[in-house]
């Protein structure tokens, strides 16, 4: 049997006293896919920045194809064939595809002019070799964001990769764009080649890796193959205790319209969309990037015109033409882009819950600092966010805790309504349960949850009934008794 | 065994963690401890320097700089930037100099006026200065670089233009007074820098417009998505910018005596730096009024011990540039480890 592609041996490594990574081991084989889980904090980016020579190991030891290796550089890892692709991918967007993919390595014609036939031509043969269906010459910003995903597969495999890390690729997919991926994870399988998997997403680990391992609070704790594995087995190595469900859903849909939507139009791909929510009731809204699934909810939120539909609340029409209005009418709006929309991130955790709030919390235009820390103090208790004290800065804290900051901001509005946005991307499974027990106890107090995800899984978790978007408008719409991965899927595409 | 690896290894974690908290200290308290320094080393070196005058007398020519820089700060916290304050400044000094002269030539029919109704016309032609970059920036999303480059140009334009290229001299000693006078022993200059700086310094820290400036700043999309108006948020602190900068230049139009149609030519860029070497980022959303008013009389300070000291005043601007860089190494450095 040959040597493994890659393997890890007890590495360690702290920073400033604090312990990061107290044992990471790893073995990757060739021609498969190794799914590495893990919750926020486990070791994970360290354990990567170390393989990938980002940062130096304190000690343990890396083989590469059964040879001790150090990598001191990202280009010595590199050049011994180990490349990743970063969750957030930084590629040039005015240059094309052929440009990117030999950024820094181009080859070069008579007086160091750049030989762009040369380099079109072989980036194309690797394109088409990997099925990928994309043109060399395109322009980077006309991709979408699973097409720039695979010109970064394209790219690792032009520096003759045989190990591919692809941190959390799926974040900013839809389900059909990450079939596309899936595709081309398999082409790459079949080539040989070993693929390091990081995702939070257990169903996509059971669809298409080979093996696993899981760290937690900086060590490993076990590995297998995924067919020996059942998905409350992996779940319970990742949160270190039995998760008794998934899923938290006790509320019960009651039979007052809470939110009740007619003939919603609006400038960004929004048309004719007609629902109601109920007390007490989570909607789940289904559908692949670009179907409208998202802009219901600017429009709702007065973040885009009004163009043209009726929206009632608690049976009373209202009007809603900016963020402001829809928070004085008691709507919360939990976007998808944690980052780009729902924080501020040089401010504080206690900036960031009083946000939205701000006018309720002093006395006319004088703010009072016992009241922001009251609330933010409430809301940090509430939803059990962890962080040292409401004034540290929240860029800090971990994608779920960030997260319950953006909740929390919400739920200081006492809102009647919470329109959720991909309410768990990027977020551990510990504090997804946490933040799906908080969705439930929501609506059973009362409140009406539209919620939006990608993910079948939730919908089917979590939702009384789903709704489907396509093309901007309803394709579909299903009862909980009807709920179904296929039919979700079907109705989308 | 493992005793012998522990006891040295808490020793250097100790000693790491006394390091990582004397830079953090040296990082957050970086710039008012340079200023100290240099106090200290000019009190050494000039016996002058610690006097009562000279001291006053820094306050008094840093006074306008900070005014300016004080509502930079504003602006800048959101993202932004006023270039135009240099001109705004010339031309509140000359409107409000042209209703407060003894001049038959360069008064407006009528005059003088009394002082106050000066300063309120001058106040507010760089309050509609401010009002109309900012309906720029925020309403017409023209970058504020390039919104207040053409207001730069403009104001200079209509400075010239109202007072026909000439000077507005001979003005009222009431009105002189914002520039000449005293209170206590303190010059009426550095009384104003203190009270605009514990305004805005107020506003930034206890009223909500303060909270929505920095959100505004560090991030328009979350800001609005929680109900802030951003592009209101934006277009006020053109206009308190402005405001500001029509303050300084009738303080310096009274200083002076007259109003000169090619004041505070470049003064935006003292503006820009005392900002930026008082630890405000560029970036948007984070930064202290203190830190300015800190940066800002280190500027004053250097040029002050400079002129003690008798160094050619083209050193001096070499100084304050290597200053301005160092400064920002300074917080970038920070940045990166963080």
């Amino acid at each position: 049997m040959p040597p493994p592609l890659l393997e890890v041996k007890e590495v360690t490594k702290s920073f400033g006293g604090v312990t990061a990574l107290s044992d990471g081991r790893f073995k990757l084989e060739r021609g498969t896919v190794h799914a590495l889980c893990g919750g926020n904090g486990a070791g994970k980016s360290t354990f990567l920045s170390i393989v990938m020579g980002i940062q130096p190991r304190d000690s343990g030891s890396i083989l590469r194809d059964g040879a001790e290796v150090t990598f001191r550089t990202p280009g010595q890892a590199l050049a011994a064939g180990i490349s990743i692709i970063e969750q957030e991918l930084s590629p040039v967007p005015a240059m094309t595809v052929a440009e990117n993919i030999y950024l820094g390595r181009e080859p070069l014609a008579v007086f160091g002019r750049v030989d762009f036939r040369t380099m079109n031509a072989n980036a194309q043969a690797l394109l088409d070799e990997l099925h990928f269906g994309i043109d060399a010459r395109t322009v980077m910003m006309d991709l979408s964001v699973a097409e720039l995903q695979l010109v970064e597969i394209a790219k690792a495999l032009s520096y003759d990769a045989e190990i591919i890390i692809m941190d959390e690729p799926t974040s900013a997919l839809g389900e059909a764009e990450a079939d596309q991926l899936f595709a081309a994870i398999a082409t790459l399988k079949a080539q040989g080649k070993g693929i390091v998997y990081v995702s939070h997403r257990l169903s996509e680990i059971f669809e298409i890796a080979d093996s696993y391992t899981v760290f937690r609070d900086g060590a490993y704790v076990g590995s297998g193959a995924i067919s020996d594995v059942t998905r409350e087995a992996l779940i319970q190595m990742i949160v270190g205790r039995p998760l008794t469900e998934e899923f938290v859903k006790e509320n019960v849909p009651g039979t007052d319209q809470a939110l009740s939507v007619r003939g919603l139009n609006s400038l960004n791909h929004v048309k004719d969309v007609s629902f109601d929510v109920h007390r007490g009731e989570i909607l789940a809204v289904f559908g692949l990037m670009g179907s409208g699934r998202s802009e219901i909810f600017e429009r709702l939120f007065g973040l885009v015109e009004d163009m043209g539909g009726e929206i009632a609340l608690d049976g009373k029409p209202i009007r809603v033409s900016s963020p402001a209005q829809a928070i004085d009418h008691g709507l919360a709006f939990v976007t998808e882009d944690r980052k780009g929309s729902g924080l501020v991130l040089s401010a504080s955790v206690r900036a960031n819950i009083c946000m939205a709030q701000l006018a309720e919390l002093g006395f006319g235009p004088v703010m009072s600092p016992q009241r922001e820390g009251k609330a933010a103090r409430d809301m940090i208790d509430k939803f059990r966010i962890k962080t040292a004290t409401d004034l540290l800065d929240v860029a800090g804290l971990s994608g779920g805790n960030q997260q319950k900051v953006v909740l929390g901001k919400w739920f200081l509005t006492e809102p009647k309504v919470l329109l959720l946005d991909e309410p768990t991307r990027g977020v551990d499974v510990g504090a997804k349960r946490e933040i799906y027990r908080v969705m439930s106890d929501f609506a059973a107090a009362g409140g009406a949850v539209v919620m939006v995800s990608s993910e079948t899984d939730e919908v089917l978790g979590m939702a009384d009934r789903a709704i489907v978007m396509r093309d901007g408008t309803i394709s579909g719409e299903l009862s909980r008794a009807e709920l179904s991965a296929d039919r979700l899927v079907h109705l989308a595409a | 065994m493992e005793a012998k690896q522990t006891a040295p290894a808490q020793a250097a974690q100790a000693q790491d963690a006394w390091k990582q908290q004397l830079a953090a200290y040296g990082q957050k308290y970086g710039i008012l401890i340079a200023l100290v320094l240099i106090c200290l080393v000019l009190a050494v070196v000039n016996e002058h320097f610690l006097s009562t005058r000279n001291i006053l007398n820094v306050l008094r020519q840093t006074s306008i700089n900070g005014i300016l820089a004080i509502g930079m700060t504003f602006v800048i916290l959101t993202r932004g930037i006023d270039l135009s304050v240099g001109s705004v400044v010339a031309l509140a000094g000359i409107v409000a100099a042209s209703l407060a002269t003894t001049s038959s030539t360069a008064m407006v029919a009528g005059g003088p006026y009394p002082a106050l109704l000066a300063i309120a016309i001058g106040l507010s032609v760089g309050m509609a200065c401010g009002a109309v970059s900012g309906v720029v920036v925020a309403r017409f999303a023209v970058p504020a670089f390039v919104a207040t480059l053409g207001m730069l140009s403009a104001a200079r334009g209509l400075t010239l233009l109202y007072g026909d290229g000439r000077p507005v001299p001979a003005l009222t000693p009431e009105f002189r007074w914002i520039g000449t006078g005293e209170v206590f022993g303190i010059p009426m200059p550095v009384i104003l820098f203190a009270v605009v700086f514990l305004v805005a310094w107020w506003v930034l820290n206890s009223t909500r417009f303060g909270r929505h400036v920095y959100a505004a700043g560090g991030n328009p999309h979350a800001a609005e998505v929680s109900g802030i108006n951003v592009k209101r948020i934006r277009l006020m602190v053109y206009v308190i910018s402005g405001a500001l900068a029509g303050l300084a230049g009738m303080m310096l139009a009274a200083r002076t005596g007259s109003a000169l149609p090619q004041a505070g030519i470049a003064y935006e860029l003292d503006a820009i730096a005392a900002v930026v070497i008082g630890g405000t980022s560029l970036a948007g959303g984070v930064g202290r009024v203190t830190g300015t008013v800190i940066g800002a009389l280190l500027i004053g300070v250097v040029n002050n011990g400079l002129d003690l000291m008798g160094v050619e005043s083209y050193y001096q601007q070499v100084i304050k540039g290597v200053l301005i860089v160092a400064a920002v190494m300074l917080d970038q450095a920070r940045h990166r480890r963080e």
